[in-house]
């Protein structure tokens, strides 16, 4: 068996008085991708900034490679190489794509007494980083963030993940307000970490980007985890039907088309909750 | 070639206010009468802008990274009362005059710094209270110790020589400092690892940290720096003219924010350059000095001053835009 890079055991996590996170417990392996799919308020950004280290688990434990491990702030985890990347990736819209490329973590070359941004070598390495991913476009590192199409920037920061030691990468709705062809470069991009041997929790409303690069599936409804396999155990439908949270969308269709010809074209009133 | 070069400066933030101090002169010769040579050689301006430009530096580095510091408007005259009250009403040695002066701009800077890591509050209501609060503490301080709100001070010639001298007659020992600290920031800010947090901070505080940057101790550094700045003048003003009054300052508010901006800094932060700060004090100096040596009405120069701001401003953001949308591969 090989040990999983990153597992959770029982977590919980509650806000006071409210539970979000129930029991929950995921491994994910070193090449593989962990698509974590859940409707809104399921509980997905809990459970990814309890992994981040940005909230401790109520109770639970966190394990990395065979060995328990606490996160007492984000810098723990992203020391033991996990990684966040948000749904708009680049953060930094007015810097050049070599500047935030090594915000925090600036190459430097003395000169004298002084140590200055060495800016062509910032430039030369993340240029370099994002092509290897495919990304050919992005040649001039004092091009500013703000000009890169949403795919670019999500690439960008996933290249950026990846080269500074990324074990494992949480990719928050990557693909969500990008149009198809953006959508596919990202996906690409995430199969190119899965192929380095990169652990990749892969979030995401859309059961099409998730079955094109998912291995391993998760659902969490009303924070907890209510399915749990791999790749192949399930048809397309059925991971819809579990991400509408556990209704099937199919006899919601039928129901909707019976209850139109009974009442003259008219749709159902929405459930009263 | 240097159609190439022209391109290139445009889309550096310092684009607008250089554009902008050429109008201004421009207007200023074909609409005022200026003898261009007259007012090169001018001092007034030149003062003017070295005094504002020590403020307008760090005030504007604190809104690359989203701060803003208005109590420099109080600390200016507090620097100047500190010192002559120090070093003129007790007789102290100018050095502790001095180094009160400056303590007093690093206390002051440690409270708007703390004060805005600790809490919610955005800067700008923070160090207006530090700013009305200063203005209550100076006033009642100097009317309680020396019972009068202008002090006189005698400072001896070494530091007359360093921070009170006239070069030729008329020309500010500051503007050597001014020009000294301009190049000193303009190497941090742009080709530090400083420079890259200070611009990080400003685009987005949460991702900053994230990255490991210490967004909290560069904030209150920053507060520390722009109230000493503020300090420092007051005192060399002081040192200048042998006497210190409570009142006046103000004014270096609203014109330390208008050359920031002029000078192509973003107002939410993480964008701008020190050259552009540079430029946009020049800028501002002669538009509000350089009506003197016009035959247009003095009355007219705030009319101005608000025309520029907004055609600078409007300029500053078509040319952000472009530098945004930029990419050297323009084959369509």
């Amino acid at each position: 068996m090989t040990t999983p890079v990153l597992e959770l055991r029982n977590v919980n996590k509650s806000f006071g008085p409210i539970d979000v996170l129930h029991d929950i417990s995921l491994k994910v392996n070193a090449g593989e991708v962990l698509c974590l799919l859940g409707d809104n308020g399921a509980g997905k950004s809990t459970l990814i900034k309890t992994l981040a280290g940005v909230h401790k688990p109520t109770s639970g434990e966190i394990w990395m490679d065979g060995e328990r491990v606490d996160f007492g702030k984000p810098k723990d985890a992203a020391d033991r190489g996990i990684a966040t990347v948000h749904q708009f990736g680049g953060t930094f819209p007015l810097m050049s794509i070599g500047r935030s490329f090594f915000v925090g973590v600036e190459p430097v070359k003395k000169i004298g007494p002084f140590k200055i941004f060495d800016r062509k070598t910032a430039n030369e390495t993340a240029v370099k980083a994002v092509q290897e991913f495919g990304i050919t476009r992005i040649d001039d590192g004092d091009r500013l963030i703000g000009g890169l199409s949403g795919g670019e920037r999500q690439s960008l920061a996933i290249a950026r993940a990846v080269h500074f030691g990324a074990r494992v990468l949480i990719l928050d709705e990557p693909t969500a307000a990008l149009g198809v062809k953006q959508a596919s470069h990202v996906l690409r991009i995430v199969l190119e970490a899965k192929k380095r041997g990169i652990a990749v929790i892969f979030i995401t409303h859309q059961v099409t980007h998730a079955m094109a690069v998912g291995d391993h599936f998760a659902v969490l409804i009303r924070g907890a985890l209510a399915a749990n396999f791999m790749r192949d155990e399930k048809s397309r439908e059925e991971i819809t039907d579990l991400m509408a949270g556990g209704e099937a969308l199919a006899d919601l269709g039928s129901e909707i088309e019976t209850y139109m010809e009974s009442h003259e074209g008219h749709p159902p009133p929405p459930p009263a909750e | 070639m240097n159609t190439f070069a022209f391109g290139t400066l445009l889309r550096q933030p310092a684009a607008g206010s250089i554009l902008s101090l050429i109008a201004v002169i421009l207007f200023y010769v074909l609409f005022g009468g200026v003898d261009l040579g007259n007012l090169l050689g001018a001092a007034s301006w030149v003062n003017f802008a070295a005094n504002l430009g020590i403020v307008a530096l760090p005030v504007g580095m604190l809104m690359m990274a989203g701060e803003l510091d208005i109590s420099i408007g109080a600390m200016i005259p507090a620097g100047s009362m500190t010192i002559a009250i120090l070093s003129g009403h007790y007789e102290l040695p100018i050095i502790v005059g001095m180094l009160g002066a400056l303590g007093l701009g690093v206390v002051v800077g440690l409270i708007n710094g703390f004060l805005t890591v600790r809490t919610s509050v955005p800067s700008l209501i923070i160090t207006l209270a530090t700013l009305v609060a200063m203005q209550g503490i100076v006033l009642s301080a100097s009317v309680l110790l020396t019972g009068n709100a202008s002090v006189a001070l005698n400072a001896p010639d070494w530091s007359k020589a360093l921070f009170g001298q006239l070069i030729g007659g008329s020309f500010q020992i500051i503007i050597l400092w001014w020009l000294a600290l301009t190049a000193i920031f303009a190497l941090v800010v742009h080709h530090t690892p400083y420079g890259n947090w200070l611009f990080a901070m400003g685009g987005d505080k949460e991702s900053a940290r994230n990255a490991g940057i210490p967004t909290d101790r560069m904030t209150i550094m920053l507060f520390v720096l722009s109230a000493t700045s503020a300090c420092f003048v007051g005192m060399c003003g002081a040192i200048l003219f042998n006497s210190a009054q409570v009142s006046g300052g103000m004014n270096y508010i609203f014109n330390a924010v208008v050359s920031v901006v002029v000078g192509g800094v973003l107002l939410t932060g993480g964008f701008g350059s020190i050259l552009g700060i540079f430029f946009g004090t020049l800028t501002f100096a002669v538009v509000n000095q350089g009506i003197y040596f016009t035959d247009i009405d003095r009355n007219w120069s705030s009319l101005i001053i608000g025309v520029m701001l907004l055609a600078a401003v409007l300029m500053n953001n078509t040319f952000r835009t472009m530098a945004v949308n930029y990419s050297p591969a323009k084959k369509k």
